[in-house]
């Protein structure tokens, strides 16, 4: 490895072990852990194009600081997702989305 | 770091999963430095291996799902995962196969003669300076996040 193409590529892979995950998995947990897996292959994609972008022989720092702003978000949203994970789970008593069909109608 | 990715869909145990993912957010952080971003490689440790993955551990245990383990498999659910995953690769391949500019080699960094490249200080300098209202939206965010899981928690308590 070494070349953005290398970086790019476990990335993208990275990315579709997370897809993947999401579609098979019927676990709501493991679904959540596969989300972050995406967030994170995404933010290595851009902190790839920041330090192979030089400008004036710097890494590209906005590319940065937007990984930055991705890493707070998801942090903020794992704490949410489990705080609902944990009111489904008080309400059905079950993680599996198979089994929460009520708003399927 | 691939390989434990691949770990947290396999396996059948939610808390293998979690420290699978704990091993390849690692491994995610350790690219990052490579990649001359010290700042975030350490906050990528610090946030998800350390704050995100104990939030993941606790409710695991809270919820105490060792006895989920067993459960057959949607067989067209694995089809379609496997579907979208070989489309996503061929296409991934497919691109990257035709982008020149991906051959490039990690290009040396110019920094002026007798200092060294700091990244977090270039980093807090634009984060306070340019992005100063950027940060306070985020501060916001993180605000209703925490008043939203506390209210979210605290229905469910009074029941």
């Amino acid at each position: 490895m070494g070349t953005l193409n290398g970086y790019l590529l476990v990335s993208g892979l990275l990315f579709t072990i997370g897809l993947t995950g999401v579609m098979v998995r019927r676990n709501i947990i493991i679904i959540f852990m596969c989300l972050e897996l995406m967030l994170s292959a995404a933010n290595l994609t851009l902190v790839a194009f920041s330090r192979f972008g030089l400008v004036n022989g710097l890494p590209n720092h906005h590319g940065q600081l937007l990984v930055f702003f991705t890493i707070t978000v998801a942090a903020a949203e794992v704490a949410v997702g489990l705080a609902i994970i944990v009111a489904l789970y008080r309400a059905k008593q079950t993680v599996h989305v198979e089994d929460l069909k009520s708003l399927g109608g | 770091m691939l390989l434990f990715g691949v770990g947290v869909v396999v396996n059948r145990n939610p808390v293998a999963s979690a420290l699978c993912l704990v091993v390849s957010f690692v491994g995610l952080a350790s690219l990052f430095i490579s990649l001359d971003a010290h700042f975030l490689g350490i906050i990528q440790i610090l946030v998800y291996t350390g704050a995100v993955m104990v939030l993941f551990l606790f409710i695991i245990m809270l919820l105490d799902l060792k006895e989920e383990a067993r459960r057959a498999l949607n067989a067209w659910a694995v089809a379609g995962g496997a579907v979208v995953a070989l489309c996503l690769v061929g296409t991934l391949l497919h691109v990257l196969g035709t982008f020149p500019k991906g051959e490039a080699t990690l290009p040396p960094l110019v920094v002026p003669e007798g200092q060294t490249y700091e990244d977090t200080k270039a980093l807090g300098t634009l984060l306070f300076t340019e992005y100063v209202f950027h940060v306070q939206v985020i501060g916001l965010l993180l605000l209703g996040a925490t008043v939203g899981v506390v209210a979210l928690s605290k229905k469910e308590a009074s029941k």
